[in-house]
């Protein structure tokens, strides 16, 4: 399997964010990750991309455990992630926030050069002009997450795109934009939302998440027709 | 001809200059150390007391310095950055370990000497200005032609680290460890790099200083007071510009000579505390430090037009 995450666990204080997590990710698919707020989404990414290290379960990739490695390593091992609230670094230029991650992406072992090239390549990818970060909007801000994320080169891309504030037709651009990075990079997709419309039109499956406890999961057919979904998202515009 | 005082000073300017210099590869990347008076003093005390007492020629003994200080700065550095002690708390632990050196050094008075200081056994007997196996020189050109060696061998690393993919991830790191960590940076790695760089050259500054003075002190080579000094002079001078450090050693010293004149030696720690003041004035009305803000009032107008 691509990569497997089982019973994966995270505690804050006497507080269980994830508890007892397990699904797949098969190569080449678009995985969504769905859960009303709260429901332990972000942290199940950083659990898998090494943020944080799990109380309990493994995250195997490839065939090689990643679980409670360091986040440098993961990212080494070809798993790239972004981020919910967009990080950018600030003091840095569009261009060298994406050629870092070229760079070290690839564990240092490109040429400056290549770095940049690639770096262009990413933006490009994501339709971002070389610019200042400051000043950037909301959705150039994530994009510039996904050109970053994508130019260490990932073989599976965890996309933590729910972020409030998108009108449907950046909802809709957004959906667009993950497609295509699927279609020209052949990069495996996790994609975290909290609301379930315009990811329902892209991914292959989905699995939901509410209090940290899977409650369902397979093709978005069956689980938008799932009772305890409905009850979960009942009386929420999630279907919209 | 130039006189010896100018020659003096022009050695010290460079001398500081390349110490500073050293000291800005991290706190131009956020991480500013207090601890540099620690390396300087390792330098400057090992070499002096491994040929005073063993008779060890300054030319194994700096080796010796640089081990010791290599040790020093990793057993401090590498907890500091894996537990992630960043900003003020990095300021204070840093600091402790400039103190911390300063008081081994005066309390190993049998060895060193004390708070009297110590004076490397001379090597320059009657007709010689050369002793090259005891790096010492009664000509002071040697020491000019010497100390600007190293000096633009300062800059020479200055503007390798600047023009590295690590200054940027260096940079990346003092915004955000975790979002650099997450595109594959090693962040401890990346950070224990620089400190080592940073600190060896410190530690060659103190050799430097030890063998050109003929004279250490653990008031004048380790503790706060010096590495306050290098922290306001980096920050006078402007941190983000190559010979900004170096302008910041020439107003240092410019500063201490001054007030050494003025005052003699009636208030000793007179220059510190000024320091102290101006540092924060610095701080708050001129952050790039005099050569950065220079270099703006001459960009600017052009940019205008
Ligand atoms: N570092 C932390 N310390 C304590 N509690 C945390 C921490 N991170 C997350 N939590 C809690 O864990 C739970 C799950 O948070 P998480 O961010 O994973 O939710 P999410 O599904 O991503 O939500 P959203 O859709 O709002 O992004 C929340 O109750 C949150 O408050
Ligand atoms: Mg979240």
């Amino acid at each position: 399997m691509f990569l497997q995450v089982s019973k994966l666990t995270k505690r804050f204080g006497g507080f269980t964010a994830v508890s007892d997590v397990s699904f797949e990710v098969a190569e080449g698919e678009i995985l969504g990750l769905i859960g009303p707020n709260g429901s332990g989404k972000s942290t199940t990414f950083n659990l898998i991309a090494g943020a944080l290290k799990p109380d309990a379960g493994s995250v195997r990739f490839r065939g090689d455990e990643v679980g409670g490695l360091p986040a440098y390593r993961v990212a080494h091992a070809g798993i790239g992630r972004t981020y919910q609230i967009p990080r950018p670094f600030k003091k840095l230029s569009l261009l060298e926030n994406v050629a870092l991650a070229a760079f070290y992406g690839a564990n240092s072992r490109l040429s400056r050069e290549k770095a940049f090239e690639l770096a262009k390549d990413s933006l490009k990818l994501v339709g971002l002009q070389e610019t200042k970060v400051e000043g950037l909007g909301a959705s150039a801000l994530k994009k510039l997450e996904l050109a970053r994320a994508l130019a260490t080169q990932p073989k599976l891309l965890l996309a933590d795109e729910s972020l409030g504030g998108l009108d449907h037709a950046e909802m809709d651009g957004a959906a667009d934009m993950l497609a295509r990075i699927r279609a020209e990079r052949g990069v495996t997709i996790v994609w975290v939302e909290h609301i379930m419309g315009v990811l329902m039109r892209v991914v292959d499956r989905c699995v939901v998440l509410d209090h940290g406890v899977v409650i369902a999961q397979g093709k978005p057919a069956d689980v938008a027709k799932d009772a305890k979904v409905i009850e979960v998202y009942l009386g929420t515009d999630a279907f919209a | 001809m130039i006189g010896n005082y100018p020659l003096h000073l022009m050695i010290l300017v460079l001398l500081w200059g390349y110490i500073y210099t050293g000291w800005s590869l991290m706190g131009r990347l956020g991480m500013v150390s207090f601890g540099h008076g620690a390396f300087m003093g390792i330098g400057a005390y090992t070499v002096v007391m491994l040929w005073n007492h063993f008779g060890l020629s300054p030319w194994l003994g700096a080796p010796a310095a640089l081990a010791l200080t290599a040790a020093v700065a990793l057993v401090i550095a590498y907890p500091c950055f894996r537990f992630k002690i960043v900003g003020h708390y990095f300021a204070l632990v840093t600091l402790a370990l400039s103190e911390v050196t300063r008081l081994v050094i005066t309390a190993m008075r049998d060895v060193t000497g004390g708070s009297l200081g110590a004076t490397p056994n001379g090597a320059l007997t009657e007709g010689r200005s050369v002793a090259i196996g005891a790096l010492q020189f009664s000509d002071k050109w040697v020491w000019l032609a010497i100390i600007f060696a190293f000096w633009l061998l300062g800059l020479w690393v200055w503007r390798l680290v600047d023009r590295g993919m690590g200054r940027l991830a260096l940079q990346a790191i003092s915004e955000d460890e975790e979002a650099a960590a997450s595109i594959g940076i090693h962040v401890t790695r990346a950070k224990l790099q620089v400190t080592l760089v940073s600190a060896l050259m410190t530690c060659t500054g103190g050799i430097l200083y030890a063998q050109y003075q003929l004279y250490v002190n653990p008031d004048t080579v380790s503790g706060i007071a010096i590495s306050l000094q290098m922290v306001f002079g980096v920050i006078a001078g402007g941190m983000f510009v190559m010979l900004g450090p170096t302008v910041g050693a020439a107003f240092t010293l410019l500063l201490a000579e001054g007030l050494r004149l003025a005052f003699g030696n009636k208030y000793p720690a007179l220059d510190t505390t000024i320091y102290g003041a101006m540092l924060v004035l610095f701080i708050i009305f001129m952050p790039k430090g005099i050569l950065g803000a220079l270099l703006d009032l001459v960009r600017r107008p052009r940019r205008a037009s």
